[in-house]
Formats: structure tokens, sequence, C-alpha cells
């Protein structure tokens, strides 16, 4: 084999059944990002829908890096809004009021401008607390991460989801944890206000304009897209497959177990932190009724109907669920149930239409929207080991 | 000094008790440099899960493994592997939505350095690493036999001869010292089995690899083995050169069960 041919692969013949040429996906990628950054130019700035599309975006942050944990490592992990709400906190507790006490109530200011340099309570530059976000968020994935590292399947998914669960709980209660002249959380109740995008050489950002909001929303968009696009063709990505596939095979040919699943705990749990910070100062709420179980589902469902592990397919999940959710069923269709002559608010059955839409997918597209190759023959495979499995061939797995 | 001179695995005492059953009893073993031995034995005796305990799979309940002066004793398999000893399994696991190259990439997973933030960047010393590592993978593909047509079909895809192959060249990518094949002739015709006996001594001879052998097939085992050690029931039953073990009476008895043997040796004294 000559090095000109080992240095220029061919793309391989599988691939091109299931995927567009690579001069089509440039073209349609480029076309994507130039849609994506214009959309606000065209919109209303303090609109609804631009609104609705900024919290999409903030969606499909999250929706990337649950893929990594999910769709590349295989981890099933059902606590993701932990890290949602992690990243939250830690902008409520270092951009708002919330320490009102701090440094004797003249507050802590750390690169502010704006209406924040002049108040009580700690407040530092966004980009410190996306930084301490991200800090706060990749330690938590790596102490969830720890204990599910001998468990597998079901069982992860288990604990994953007691540790979102706990974290909600401590979000509710966290009022009446109190300590150094300061709560835990604001419960229910919420931290409100919090600060605004504080970007150096911007002025700072306001809720009547929200095309900056968007923009940064969508940077961060671009980000995660190019750790996931990158992540999934790299030493990293291999070795989080082949764990994927067969734990005992991939620890033989050296792939460190603990190591590499804590770096998709980690990595993935990061971006939940960076879309909880951005959310926070967004939304100018950190409440704990944003960060119960259902939310963790929310974003699960997203990449299910996009497509596991498919980083347009998420893409794509994300965008349309997070539209459904706060378009179509609280305004479009809202008013559906009165027409019928029925009494109650659509907005109470979301999570039954999100369940109904996963239902129908399962029947009609496991795979997804926009399947990921791998999981596409690992969904057929799986469905011939079923066929097998009736003959009572099972075979003994080593631990 | 842990190991006799010239031993490069030296496995001491080892026993390992799943609950109340021994499924290795007190086995002392060891691998020269540049040989192949082999583990044989009838079914049940213990030979994968020697073969397990090697590699780090299973962690024994007594003994203690050295290799190349290191002790691994229930050291980590990747840690095990990183250090120079690799294998294929019994029966085939390739990471099946994988490309025979991107299989035979994850077995040099231990000798690439980029990390996390290596991976998303991407620097200069990145990109050359990724691109050292296809072509070595190619590279390994062609010397164990696999047709370039096949280098970028899923593995699932690929015919079982060919499975075996990118197994074995998923392993070597690795640069191991010593190679443990477990049954690796397992489904093969009688020409197969004999050009992959052609391949283990190329591999000695050639790159001065060590083999571990466990096998099923006597003609692969007694053609190649420079030493053969002999496992039933958990226990060393006997070991020497291929000759010696294969007149070994408890040997006989092992594999063909107490009354054929006694019924041989009365034939072959009456001849």
């Amino acid at each position: 084999m000559s090095a000109a041919a080992a240095t220029a692969p061919a793309e391989p013949a599988s691939r091109r059944g299931l995927q567009l040429p690579r001069g089509a996906r440039i073209a349609l990628t480029i076309a994507a990002i130039v849609f994506g950054a214009m959309l606000p130019l065209f919109l209303d700035g303090g609109g609804g829908f631009i609104d609705d599309a900024t919290i999409a975006l903030a969606y499909v942050v999250m929706a990337l890096g649950l893929n990594i944990i999910v769709g590349f490592a295989g981890l099933l992990d059902l606590g993701y809004v932990a890290f949602f709400a992690i990243g939250a906190y830690t902008m409520g507790y270092f951009g708002s009021l919330f320490h009102i006490t701090a440094n004797n109530g003249e507050g802590v200011h750390l690169l502010v401008s704006g209406p924040a340099a002049n108040l009580p309570g700690i407040h530092l530059n966004f980009l410190l607390i996306i930084v301490l976000a991200i800090v706060a968020t990749t330690a938590a994935g790596m102490v969830i991460g720890l204990p599910t590292l001998r468990l597998r399947g079901d069982y992860i998914a288990i604990v994953t989801l007691a540790f979102g669960e706990i974290v909600g709980r401590i979000a509710i209660n966290g009022d009446e944890i109190k300590g150094f002249g300061t709560q835990l959380t604001a419960g229910r109740q919420g931290i409100t206000p919090v600060d605004k995008i504080d970007l150096p050489f911007l002025t700072t950002f306001n809720s009547l304009e929200l095309r900056p909001w968007y923009w940064v929303a969508f940077m961060l968009v671009l980000i995660a897209l190019f750790v996931n696009f990158r992540l999934r063709d790299s030493r990293l990505g291999r070795a989080w497959i082949a764990l994927r596939e067969d734990e005992v095979a991939a620890v033989s040919m050296g792939v460190p177990l603990v190591k590499t699943k804590l770096l998709a705990y980690g990595t993935g749990a990061a971006f939940g932190g960076v879309a909880g910070a951005f959310l926070g100062s967004y939304l100018n709420t950190v409440n704990a009724d944003q960060f119960q179980f259902a939310f963790s589902i929310f974003v699960l469902s997203m990449i299910i109907l996009g497509g596991l592990g498919s980083i347009w397919g998420v893409v794509v999940g994300a965008i349309i669920l997070s539209f459904i959710n706060n378009r179509l069923i609280p305004d479009v269709l809202n008013d559906v149930p009165a027409k019928l002559g029925l009494e109650f608010d659509l907005t109470e059955l979301s999570f039954g239409i999100f369940g109904f839409l996963l239902v129908i997918m399962m029947v009609l597209r496991p795979e997804g929207l926009i399947p990921e190759r791998r999981r596409q023959i690992e969904l057929q495979e799986g469905i011939e080991d079923l066929a097998v499995d009736e003959d009572h061939v099972i075979e003994a797995k080593v631990p | 000094m842990s190991e006799p001179d010239g031993q490069l695995l030296d496995a001491r005492g080892i026993t390992k008790r799943f609950g109340g059953l021994t499924a290795v009893n007190e086995v002392s073993f060891s691998i020269p440099r540049k040989a192949i031995v082999s583990l044989i034995g009838p079914n049940g005796a213990g030979k994968t899960t020697f073969f397990n305990i090697l590699t780090g799979l299973y962690k024994p309940t007594e003994g203690r493994v050295s290799f190349d002066g290191a002790n691994i004793t229930a050291a980590r398999p990747d840690r095990i592997m990183a250090l120079g000893v690799a294998r294929t399994f019994q029966n085939i696991r390739l990471f099946g939505t994988m490309s025979a190259v991107e299989n035979v990439m994850v077995g040099q997973h231990a000798r690439m350095k980029s990390g996390l933030l290596g991976s998303i960047l991407r620097p200069p010393r990145v990109s050359r690493e990724e691109r050292e590592v296809r072509e070595k993978a190619t590279e390994m593909l062609t010397y164990v036999g696999l047709r370039p047509a096949l280098h970028d079909q899923l593995a699932t895809n690929l015919a079982y001869g060919d499975q075996r192959r990118v197994e074995i060249a998923r392993a070597l990518a690795s640069e191991p010292k010593l190679l443990l094949l477990d049954e690796p002739t397992a489904g093969m015709n009688a020409q197969e089995s004999a050009s992959l006996t052609r391949f283990m001594e190329r591999l000695r001879d050639e790159i001065g690899l060590s083999i571990l052998l466990i096998e099923h097939d006597m003609k692969v085992v007694m053609g190649v083995s420079e030493y053969v050690t002999v496992l039933d029931h958990g226990e060393k039953i006997s070991e020497g050169d291929a000759h010696s073990v294969r007149n070994d009476p408890l040997v006989v008895e092992a594999y063909l069960g107490k009354q054929e043997a006694e019924r041989q040796r009365e034939e072959g004294g009456g001849a």
C-alpha cells in the first residue's frame, strides 16, 4: 500500500449510501451557519420569535453536551438537568444580588460595567462566570461519573437519575440551608434579577433588544458543534465508540476505562453548565422549578428524536422540541381544547405530547430523524441479536 | 530479580476461585523471549481464565505475575496492554460498527498521546499523529493479509477469516512484546490453520514476538510450539516440548478419558 493512498483515504463505500457527498455536506453546513447568523436581521429584535429562537439555541448547546455522554460514549444519563442547575447557580452566585452581604454590603466587582458595577452582591464578568461554570460542572460530571464506572446500561441510568433528583431537591430546599450569612439557593422564589451579559467592547445587554443574546447563544452553538465534530473524529472519539461497543475488548486494547468515561461526563457536563449560565442571565432568574427531572427527559428526547450520536440530528431535534414546547403548544395550539369544548391548559399536557411523539418515532424511525451510521447498524444488529436470543444462545460475559 | 533469565513473562502459583469453584489452581508458568508456547487442555480446564488473569481482566486470588521485569499482578488491563501484552479473543471481539482500519487504530490507543484538548484543537502534532496511526493501521492490515479493498469495510461486514486477521492486526498495532492468541484457528479449515501457523512463525522470526497460544487443534500446537503446558480441571498436569507432552499418559487420559487411555496403552504394549 503506497503512502499516498494511505494519507488520502478515499471515502469508504459503506458511507456513501447513507450520507451526502462531502462537497454537499460542506455547502449545507455553510448555508446553515449563514442562515443562523443572519436570521435576527429579519426579525423584530424584541419579538417573541427571536426569544424562542434564543432559548432553542441554548437547548441545542445542552443537547450537544448530552450527546457526548449518551450518543458518543453510550452512558445513559437521566440526570443532565443537574449540570443545567449547577451552571445556572454559578451565574446566580457570581452575577446577582444573591450574596447581598458580601464585602459588608458594598459588593464584589470584577471586570463588570453597566448597572451591575454599583450593586451589592458578587458581580463577575460573564466570561469569568462561564469559566467558573465550566469548572464547576466538569467537576460535578466527574463526581457523578465515578460511582457509575463499575456499572452498565440501566444501572448507570438509575444512578444519574438519582443525582439529577438530588440536585433538584437541593435547589428547591436550599433556601432553608443557611450559613455564612447567606442561603444555599433561593428555592422556588428564585434568584432574580440576574446580571445581564457584559462582554468586552460591547454595551451591557438588555431585555428589549434580543439580537445580541441570540448571537451569543449562536456562538455557543458553533463552539459546541466544533467540539462535537472534533471529538467524534479523534482518538478519544474512537475510544468512546470502542467502550460503548465492547468494554472488555476496549480495555484489553489499551483504552483506560475510568479516564475515558470521566472525560465523556466532564465534557458533556461542561456544555450543560455553559448553557445554564447563559439561560440564568437570559431568563433573568435562577429558579428551582427549572431544574426538575422532566427537563432531563426533555433534553434526552431531543437527541433521541434527532438521532443518537448524530450531531446534526441532535441540533434539529433540539430546535424542533424547543419550538414545540415554547411556541407550538402554548401559543399556536393552546386554544384547541377550548374550541373542542374541553377545559384544560394544553401546556399541562406537554410531556404527554412529547411522549406521544417519541412513541411515533420509535415505531416509524427508531434511529432518529438524521440517523448516525453506527447507531443505525447497532440498532439493526440489536434486532438480529434478539432473534438469536430466542434460540437460547446466551453467551456469558467476562466481567 | 523477579524472573529467571530470558523469561518474558513469569506467573507463579496462580490460583483463581469463583466462590467455591477453583478455576485455576496453583499454576506456575513462564514464557521465554521470542518463543511460541502453547496452553492446552480439555474444555473447561481453565485456559481462558488463566489468559484473563494474565491480561488483567481477572484478579488472581493468589499468585504473582511479572512481565518484562514489572509486577503486573492484578494491574489494569489497559496498563498491561501498554506494557506490551496484546491479545485476541476466543469469540472474535471486534468493534463491529468501526471499519477495519479504525479497529486497528483503537489498538494503537496506548501508543498515542493526544488528549482532550489536543483532540478538540487538533494542532499539527495531533494531525500528524492521527495520520501516522492511520498509515500504520493500513500497514498492519496489509501485513496480516487483508485485501486493501476491505480496509474501509465495517468489521461486522467482513468474512470470518478476515475478522480474525483484523483482530490480530489490532493486537499487533500496539507493538506488543507478547501476543496472546485464544483459539485463533477455531472455525478455520486445515489450509487456513496451516497458513496461520506459518504466520505465527513469521511474527516470531521477523518481529521477535513471543506468542502464547491456546489451541484445540493438536496439529497446530504440535507443529508450532516450542513448549507446551497442559491444564486439566484448573491444574497443570504436564509441561515440556510437544513430543514429551503428547506421550504423557496423564495428558492422554485427560483428553481421551481413563478407559480409552488404558486401552491405548495396552495396545501400545502389545505391539
